[in-house]
């Protein structure tokens, strides 16, 4: 068993609140990725865990441990550093042993376990280097080999693909994947990469400014964000928003934005009038918003292709831009060009204007 | 594991989970950390700020020819020591002993520092010719120059009687000697000055001067527009080193002079110890030696101040 | 009329190149000798026989070298005691400023703990205090504590160097503080962290360090000569002043004694000259 186990855990420094009562349990053998803006708090949720900090609140379990006050080798956790913090002084044999020799391993079974992980991770040729002496991909490699030779109950990962090169890390992701799945080890992964966060963990939480924002499956996180800032920080381009003033129309309710009005499915609509709210914040991704014969009223500001799709950028009536990703293969828009937007019932967002969380 | 607030697992929880861990860990590292700082600072308590207390106490009591007793004299005793003829007449050698050594010191170390610094064969040769003062204490400095300026057969005065100048009576001579024992410690700064100046110039980017190069500049130019004002921080340090240095000397006037002739190289640290040891009048070496701080306070204060700054005048 | 000048132009400019060149190597072979002449004088006197040291003119090169002299340097006084001596106080200081610089070095780049920037200034304070100023003082203290004529009065106050902890801070300071991390996840406590990973990683900088220290202790003058008054504890600085006083007729003796006493660091100059060119320039360069 080593789940991990976050009991509104707080940790401040100075006046900053790095982390704000976390609650969050991530489950034995799971692949939780942390993610957010840099500086919301998530790589000092990383380090509480490991215990290069001390929360100021708050309690956090590994298995079904109590760690607070444990030292950080005591606690049965690996970390992969953003840096790689590989020991500059020591080949790479040593580097992947030095865990192990405080532990009094003994040198065979010390020989073998590094020779277990150089194996699985390629490293074998490369044992007698020093890290100056290695690619970018390969010390990434070898500060992975220091973190599963020594068998953790938990392996703690602080961005550590951030150093490589666009390609070797969408290659690198892929191993990382299939690496979790033959150690079948609890990982808590830490990253600003909503395209890592999507496509490693099992699930995903999101931070911003200390708190969590949402936690769910990524699918479910894009799909149903639970408020405006997870909408905007999970996908690419940026959900786009708009303000809108909620109107009775008939027998239902519509929310009318410059250009158009938005009409709200009934369940939607139960929600925002049981709440009577007279303005709403209506979020649609950029992906599900269509050029067609839609209900808001909009002018071609520029289209650029980027080989794969189109990106068009729409101005409203009251000058808002929102941009739509578009097939390459659909009609040409001309700059200036009045066009009809729309959006399917269910890829509309409603979120609530005072607070930003999702409505229904 | 054992917990820091003791008890229970159930109270153990119930204090993290209202006050986190006030934090043993971090109270550890408080001790740790004053515990790495224990053992020098022991010593600096004991061998540095204890006895400059001690020494400026010192200062306000006149002891009598034996040691015996102490009677107070106040600050009085430092005003008396500070309108002395015998403490002014030092503090005018040492200024007339930095006077000689520290621009000497700089023009020469600074002429080798570029005759060293061009790229030719054998330089390393020359480099570590011009580093060997290095190797010389202030002891074996100044016995060196003791049979070179001796008056009957050092090889100086031979020269001079050659050449029809004649001989000069390089220690025993008033006039004389400070310029004699300056010559010696300048000889012994040399290879500091060349070492750090030298360094100073090849941390000038080559790029600097090709673009003079390019602008039409001269050697000449080249070195008051480009190394000058590149080099001054290096030479400013140097200066203040030298100078404290000045300040500070002792062993080449012990050897080669004691201080005479007539207290012509009796400088600061040379009173002080004769005062003490010699003399044994203590309270009046105690404030010549608080007179000395207070100057080697100044001078590094400077030196500080202006590495603080680190001024490169030029881009 | 370009094709004309520069075939006149390349010899004459070759020519000035060699006479420039020439004129370097001039300067820079005058500049070596006259920082040789005290040095040179120091061996041809040290290998004259005893009849020739007091005859006029003075001999300026060796015919009949008396090596000799130097067995006599040895048995006249204590040299070989007073070179014992000075190793053994100068290996001991630095040893012990390497161990305390190491530890509070430490303190200062890695560990939180309150008053850590006062602390540091105190430290650096102490570099405003030379130790001419507190001979008086810390003379009576060695006194009391009867270390007068004994190694650790010739040590123990100087086991500690703001210089060098300085240094080191700012040496351990470019080692990323990841690494710290990594070393408490792997299982190191601080000292652990220090013997394995800084202290390694900055070699260069303590080789420095070392070499610096251990100059300064053996070149050190008048505190040795306050308290040591024996032969038996005397350093080779303070012997070759009894070594003059006592042999002012044979200074071929003084010599001797005065070469073998400049050996020792002429050896760790063409060593570890780097390193202390390191040492030097710390405080120039760098800031």
């Amino acid at each position: 068993m080593s789940r991990v186990c976050f009991e509104g855990v707080t940790k401040r420094f100075g006046d900053v609140v790095a982390v704000d009562d976390l609650r969050l349990e991530v489950a034995d053998r799971e692949f939780l990725v942390l993610v957010g803006p840099s500086g919301c708090g998530k790589t000092t949720v990383l380090r509480l865990v490991a215990g290069l900090d001390e929360p100021d609140a708050g309690l956090i379990h590994i298995g079904d441990r109590l760690v607070n006050g444990v030292e950080p080798k005591d606690r049965d956790v690996a970390m992969v550093f953003q840096s790689y913090a590989l020991y500059p002084h020591m080949t790479v044999r040593r580097n992947m042993e030095f865990p192990l020799r405080t532990r009094r391993v003994p040198k065979e079974e010390r020989a073998r376990l590094v020779g277990e992980a150089a194996e699985t991770l390629g490293l074998v040729d490369l044992l007698g280097r020093r890290p100056s002496q290695l690619s970018g991909g390969q010390r990434q490699r070898v500060a992975l080999g220091r973190a599963i030779v020594r068998r953790p109950a938990v392996f703690l990962m602080d961005e550590p693909l951030s150093n490589l090169d666009a390609k070797l890390r969408a290659q690198t992701r892929a191993e990382l994947i299939e690496l979790h799945r033959r150690l079948q080890t609890t990982v808590l992964y830490v990253t600003h990469d909503q395209v890592e966060a999507m496509t490693m963990g099992s699930r995903i939480a999101v931070m911003d400014r200390g708190a969590l924002q949402q936690v769910g499956r990524p699918q479910e996180v894009y799909e149903r964000p639970a408020n405006v800032f997870v909408a905007q920080f999970i996908g690419s381009p940026p959900t786009n928003l708009v303000r809108g003033s909620v109107e009775r129309e008939g027998e239902t309710l519509v929310v009318r934005v410059p250009g158009g009005v938005v009409p709200l499915t009934p369940d939607r609509a139960a929600v925002v009038s049981e709440r009577s709210l007279a303005e709403v914040l209506v979020g649609v991704r950029p992906e599900h918003l269509a050029v067609d014969a839609g209900p808001v009223a909009a002018t071609v500001r520029v289209v650029v292709s980027l080989g794969h799709e189109r990106q068009g950028v729409f101005a409203l009536d009251d000058g808002q831009l929102v941009v739509a990703r578009m097939a390459t293969d659909g009609p040409g828009l001309r700059e200036g060009a009045r066009v009809q937007l729309m959006a399917r019932p269910e890829h509309v967002h409603l979120f609530d204007p005072a607070t930003g969380t999702r409505l229904g | 594991m054992m917990d820091a607030t003791g008890g229970t697992p159930t109270a153990r929880e119930a204090a993290y989970r209202r006050h986190g861990l006030f934090s043993r860990a971090r109270v550890r590292e408080w001790l740790y950390g004053l515990a790495l700082l224990s053992p020098s600072f022991a010593l600096f308590a004991v061998f540095t700020f204890y006895p400059l207390v001690k020494g400026a106490y010192l200062g306000l009591y006149r002891s009598d020819p034996f040691g015996l007793h102490r009677v107070f004299i106040g600050f009085d005793q430092y005003l008396h020591v500070l309108r002395s003829g015998g403490f002014q007449s030092s503090l005018g050698v040492t200024f007339w002993f930095a006077v000689y050594t520290v621009p000497a010191g700089l023009v020469l170390g600074l002429a080798l520092a570029l005759l060293a610094h061009q790229r030719l064969r054998g330089m390393i040769i020359y480099r570590a010719v011009f580093s060997s003062t290095l190797a010389s204490s202030v002891a074996v400095a100044s016995v060196m120059w003791l049979t070179l300026l001796n008056p009957s057969v050092g090889i100086l005065n031979y020269g001079l009687r050659e050449s029809g100048v004649g001989a000069i009576q390089w220690l025993n001579d008033p006039r004389w000697a400070l310029l004699a024992v300056s010559l010696t410690t300048t000889w012994l700064n040399l290879s500091f000055t060349f070492i750090v100046l030298l360094a100073g110039l090849q941390t000038i980017p080559e790029q600097m001067y090709e673009s003079a190069k390019i602008d039409g500049a001269g050697a000449w130019s080249r070195f008051r527009n480009v190394t000058l004002p590149m080099l001054s921080p290096t030479i400013f340090f140097s200066l203040v080193v030298l100078t404290i240095r000045a300040f500070e000397s002792f062993g080449q006037i012990d050897i080669l002079t004691q201080g005479g002739p007539l207290k012509r190289t009796n400088v600061i640290v040379y009173s002080i110890y004769t005062e003490a040891f010699k003399n044994f009048n203590e309270g009046v070496a105690a404030a010549q030696a608080i007179f000395l701080f207070l100057i080697i306070l100044v001078l590094t204060l400077v030196q500080f101040r202006f590495l603080e700054r680190r001024v490169f005048y030029g881009s | 009329m370009a094709r004309r000048v520069v075939p006149a132009i390349r010899p004459a400019g070759s020519r000035r190149r060699v006479l420039v060149r020439v004129g370097q190597y001039a300067l820079l072979t005058l500049a070596a000798a006259l920082i040789l002449v005290p040095v040179y004088f120091s061996v041809v006197d040290s290998l004259l026989p005893p009849e020739k040291i007091f005859a006029y003119p003075p001999a300026l090169w060796i015919t009949h070298p008396q090596w000799d002299t130097y067995r006599r340097a040895f048995e006249t006084g204590s040299l070989g005691r007073y070179l014992v001596n000075s190793f053994a106080v100068s290996a001991v200081i630095t040893a012990g400023q390497v161990f305390t610089s190491i530890l509070a070095a430490y303190a200062f780049a890695f560990l939180r703990f309150p008053l850590r920037n006062f602390l540091f200034l105190v430290f650096l304070t102490t570099l405003m205090v030379p130790a001419e100023v507190t001979i008086i003082p810390n003379y009576h203290t060695v006194a009391t504590l009867g270390w007068l004529d004994s190694y650790q009065g010739l040590t123990v106050p100087f086991l500690a160097t703001a210089f060098g902890t300085f240094l080191l801070r700012q040496a351990f300071l470019t080692v990323p503080r990841d690494l710290r991390d990594a070393a408490a996840i792997d299982g190191y406590g601080h000292l652990g962290f220090v013997w394995r990973v800084v202290v390694p990683l900055s070699r260069p900088v303590i080789a420095s360090l070392a070499v610096f220290s251990f100059l300064m202790a053996w070149n050190q003058y008048l505190w040795p000569l306050l308290i040591t008054n024996s032969d038996e504890y005397r350093t080779v600085q303070i012997g070759l002043k009894t070594l003059v006083s006592q042999n002012l007729d044979q200074f071929n003796v003084v010599m001797a004694g005065t070469v073998v006493a400049a050996i020792p660091m002429f050896l760790l100059l063409v060593l570890f000259q780097r390193h202390l060119v390191r040492g030097l320039t710390a405080g120039a360069i760098k800031g």
